[in-house]
C-alpha cells in the first residue's frame, strides 16, 4: 500500500510540481476558451453554408465535413505543425492547434448546428417571413434560438470533448496540463503528477459529464 | 353464478372448460393487499371467478381495478393476501411465474404489439420462446388463432400498418394463442377511436361464446350489461357490490354503487 | 508550385515508405476492429447488467462510465503506459492503446445502449412477461432488437470518433500509420510520408464515416 501510495500519489513530489501543473492546467483552460469558441463560429458557418441554396455549395460542405470527420485530429495536427514548414509557412504551435482545431470541431459542430436548423419546421420560417423579417433575421431571432435549444445535449457533448481532446496538444509541445505533467513525470521518475493531472481532468469535466448524462436521459423521456 | 345466459354455441366448443374444473373457481383471490407507500390501493379483495365466467370490474379512477388486475399475473406485485390460478398458487415462493403467466392471458389498454415484428410473430414469440415449439408449428397455430380473431390476412403485417381495433385483436391473438384458462382485459377499448370500438368486444362475445373465463375492467357499460355474468363495483380499493349487471346498472344495493351507477348514465 | 509537389507529392519519397505505411494501415485496421469488438461488447454487457438494476452495481457501473467518458483518452494511455508499470503492471504500447479506447468506447457505448433500453416503453416489458417470457428473452427478443434500432446511428459515430484515436498510440510508439508517417518524415527529410499517411487514414475511415451519415438519414424516421 505504502509503495502504491509512494508511485501513484506521492506528496512531495505532488507539492513541488504542483506550480508546473497548475500552470499546465492555466493553458488548458485557455486553450479552451480559444478553440471552444472558435469551433462553435465555424461550426455555425459550415452549418449555414450547408443549408445554401446552391447544390453545387452544399455538397462541398458535405464534403468538407465528412473529411475532417474522417481524418484523426491528432494527423491533423501532426499535419499542420511538421507539414507546414516545408511549405515554407512556419507555425508556433499555439497557432497550429488553433488551427486544427478549428477544422476539426468546426465539421463536428456544424453537423450538430444543421440537425438543430433542419429540425424546425417551415411553418415557423413561414410565419417569420410573413411578419417582415429577412432570411438573416428569421435565422437569428427565430430559428437559431430553437434549434440551439433542441441539439443542447449534442452540443455540451461535443464541447466535452473538444476539451478532451486539447490534450492532444502535448504531442507538439504546447505546455498544457497533459504536456506539464509529463515533463514532471520524466524528471521525477515517478507516475503521481500523471496521476494529479488526471485528477485535475476529471473535476474540471465530472460536473459537464453529469449535467450530460442528465440532458440525454431528458430527452430520450421527452420522445 | 350466471351462466342461464351463455348460449348454446359455448356447449360444441368445449375450450377450457374441462369437467374436473368445475368444482373450483379458475381464479381464487384472498385477502389481496396493495400499498404504494402509505398509498393503499387494494385493502382486502376477496373474488372466486368460475369456469366460463365473464366478470366485469367497474369504478371510478383510482378505485383500484386496474392495479387489481395487474396483481392477478403478479405484474403488480402485492403487498398481501393470495393468488390461486387453476390450482396453483401464484404467490406461494418457488412458482414458476413464467409458466404460469401463460395460462393467464393478458391484453393492454395501449396493446402494447411488438414493433419490430408482424402479427404472426407478435403471436408466435411466446410459443416458440416459451413453449419451445418449432417456427412451422407455432405459425400455424399463430395462423389460426388470427384466423379466430378475424386477422387471417394480416398475418404478415406490422403493427403500424394496422389500425387500432386490428393491433388490439392481435394482441388479443397473442394471449389467446397461449391457450390461458383465463383472460384479463385492462380497458381494451379505451385507446380505440368509437368507431374501432365494435370489432374489439364483438371479438371478446365470440371468446365468451365458446367459453372462456373473462376479467374485464373496461368503461363501455352497455357491453358489460350485455355480456357480463357478474359486474363488481369497487371504490377505494374495496368490492362495494357485486351481482348481475341488472341488479348493479338498474338496483344497486349500495349508495355509493348508486351514485356511481347515476353519474355514469347521465352523460 | 514544384517546390510544393516537391515537398508533399515526393514520388521517389512515396515508392521508399509505401510498403511502411501500408504495414501501419494493417496494424491501425487491427488495433480498430479490436478496440470496436471489445468496446461495444463491454458496453452492451454493462448496459444489460445495469438493468437487472443490482443498486450497488448500478452505482459502480455510473462511476466507471463518468470516468471514462471525462478523462481525454491519451491520458488514459499514458496512464497506462507510463504509470501503471510503477504499481508492477507492465503493457505494450498496443495492449495500453487497445484498453484505453476499448474502456472509453465501452462507457460512451454503454449509456448509448442504456438509453435505448430505457426509451422502450414500459408496457413492452409488461406484454413480454405476461406471456410467459423470462427476463432474459423479454430482453433478447422484446427490448434489444428495439433498443439496437434506436441506438445504431449514435453508436457508430461514437465508434468512428474512438477509434481514430489509434492514432494516439503513436505516443507510445505504436507502429500504426501516424508513427510509421513521422519515422519516415524524419528519416527522408521529406513530408511526403505524412500526406500518405493522411491518405491512409482517409481509405479507412471515409467510407465509414459515409455509412454513418447514410444510416442516420436511414433512422431518421425513428425520432
Amino acid at each position: 500500500m505504502q509503495t502504491l501510495i509512494d508511485n501513484f500519489f506521492n506528496l512531495e513530489i505532488v507539492v513541488a510540481a504542483w506550480p508546473i501543473l497548475l500552470q499546465g492546467f492555466g493553458m488548458t483552460l485557455l486553450l479552451c476558451a480559444v478553440v471552444v469558441p472558435v469551433g462553435l463560429a465555424g461550426g455555425l458557418v459550415v452549418a449555414l453554408l450547408s443549408g445554401a441554396r446552391s447544390r453545387c455549395l452544399r455538397w462541398i460542405m458535405v464534403g468538407y465535413v465528412d473529411f475532417f470527420r474522417a481524418f484523426p485530429p491528432l494527423v491533423l495536427l501532426i499535419f499542420i505543425y511538421f507539414g507546414f514548414p516545408f511549405a515554407g509557412i512556419d507555425i508556433p504551435e499555439f497557432a497550429a492547434v488553433v488551427l486544427a482545431f478549428l477544422l476539426n470541431s468546426s465539421s463536428y459542430y456544424g453537423e450538430i448546428f444543421r440537425a438543430g436548423i433542419e429540425s424546425i419546421g417551415r411553418a415557423q420560417i413561414d410565419a417569420a417571413r410573413s411578419t417582415g423579417l429577412t432570411a438573416g433575421q428569421t435565422m437569428r431571432h427565430v430559428i437559431l434560438p430553437q434549434a440551439i435549444r433542441n441539439v443542447l445535449p449534442d452540443l455540451i457533448g461535443n464541447t466535452l470533448e473538444v476539451v478532451k481532446l486539447t490534450s492532444i496538444a502535448s504531442v507538439v509541445a504546447l505546455q498544457e496540463l497533459l504536456y506539464m505533467a509529463r515533463q514532471a513525470q520524466s524528471v521525477t521518475y515517478n507516475a503521481s503528477p500523471i496521476v494529479v493531472a488526471a485528477l485535475m481532468y476529471l473535476v474540471l469535466l465530472w460536473p459537464l459529464v453529469r449535467l450530460l448524462s442528465r440532458l440525454e436521459h431528458k430527452t430520450l423521456a421527452g420522445r | 353464478m350466471q351462466l342461464t345466459d351463455t348460449t348454446g354455441s359455448a356447449a360444441t366448443t368445449a375450450d377450457p372448460g374441462t369437467p374436473a374444473d368445475t368444482g373450483r373457481p379458475i381464479l381464487d383471490v384472498a385477502a389481496l393487499h396493495k400499498s404504494y407507500g402509505a398509498l393503499k390501493v387494494l385493502r382486502g379483495i376477496d373474488l372466486a371467478v368460475w369456469p366460463r365466467e365473464m366478470v366485469f370490474l367497474i369504478g371510478p379512477s383510482g378505485s383500484g381495478k386496474s392495479t387489481l388486475l395487474r396483481c392477478l399475473n403478479r405484474l403488480e406485485e402485492p403487498s398481501s393476501g393470495s393468488i390461486v390460478v387453476d390450482g396453483i398458487d401464484i404467490m406461494a415462493p418457488g412458482t414458476d411465474l413464467n409458466r404460469v403467466r401463460q395460462r393467464i392471458g393478458m391484453v393492454f389498454q395501449s396493446f402494447n404489439l411488438y414493433p419490430h415484428m408482424t402479427a404472426l410473430g407478435n403471436v408466435t414469440l411466446a410459443l416458440r420462446k416459451v413453449q419451445g415449439r418449432r417456427r412451422a408449428d407455432a405459425e400455424d397455430l399463430g395462423r389460426a388463432v388470427l384466423g379466430r380473431v378475424g386477422l387471417s390476412d394480416k398475418a404478415d403485417a406490422y403493427p403500424h400498418a394496422l389500425s387500432g381495433g386490428q393491433q388490439q385483436r392481435v394482441a388479443i391473438a397473442r394471449a389467446l394463442a397461449l391457450e390461458p384458462r383465463v383472460m384479463l382485459f385492462d380497458e381494451p377499448t379505451s385507446a380505440l377511436d368509437p368507431e374501432l370500438v365494435g370489432s374489439v368486444l364483438q371479438v371478446m362475445r365470440n371468446m365468451r361464446e365458446s367459453g372462456m373465463t373473462m376479467v374485464v375492467v373496461s368503461h363501455e357499460f352497455g357491453f358489460a350489461r350485455a355480456a357480463a355474468d357478474r359486474v363488481l363495483f369497487l371504490d377505494t380499493g374495496r368490492v362495494v357490490e357485486q351481482g348481475p349487471p341488472e341488479q348493479i346498472f338498474d338496483a344497486p344495493q349500495e349508495a355509493r354503487t348508486r351514485d356511481f351507477v347515476r353519474r355514469i348514465t347521465q352523460h | 508550385m514544384d517546390n510544393f509537389l516537391f515537398s508533399f507529392f515526393n514520388l521517389d519519397v512515396m515508392v521508399r515508405y509505401f510498403p511502411a505505411i501500408v504495414d501501419g494501415f494493417i496494424l491501425t485496421t487491427y488495433l480498430g476492429l479490436a478496440v470496436v469488438l471489445t468496446g461495444l461488447g463491454l458496453g452492451l454487457t454493462l448496459a444489460l447488467i445495469r438493468s437487472l438494476r443490482w443498486r450497488v452495481v448500478n452505482v459502480l457501473i455510473v462511476i466507471a462510465v463518468d470516468v471514462f467518458r471525462a478523462l481525454p483518452p491519451l491520458v488514459i494511455i499514458i496512464l497506462f503506459y507510463f504509470a501503471l508499470p510503477s504499481a508492477g503492471v507492465t503493457m505494450t504500447g498496443f495492449t495500453a492503446t487497445w484498453l484505453s479506447l476499448s474502456l472509453v468506447l465501452a462507457a460512451f457505448s454503454e449509456e448509448i445502449f442504456w438509453a435505448g433500453i430505457l426509451a422502450v416503453q414500459k408496457g413492452q416489458w409488461e406484454a413480454a412477461r405476461s406471456t410467459g417470457l423470462g427476463l432474459g428473452q423479454t430482453l433478447a427478443y422484446v427490448v434489444l432488437p428495439q433498443a439496437v434500432r434506436l441506438t445504431i446511428p449514435p453508436l457508430v459515430n461514437r465508434a468512428i470518433a474512438i477509434t481514430k484515436g489509434t492514432a494516439l498510440g503513436s505516443v507510445v510508439a505504436v507502429q500504426e500509420i501516424l508513427t510509421q508517417a513521422t519515422t519516415a518524415q524524419s528519416f527522408s527529410g521529406n513530408p511526403t510520408p505524412l500526406t500518405l499517411g493522411a491518405l491512409a487514414y482517409l481509405i479507412l475511415f471515409l467510407p465509414v464515416v459515409i455509412f454513418g451519415r447514410w444510416l442516420e438519414t436511414r433512422f431518421a424516421w425513428r425520432r
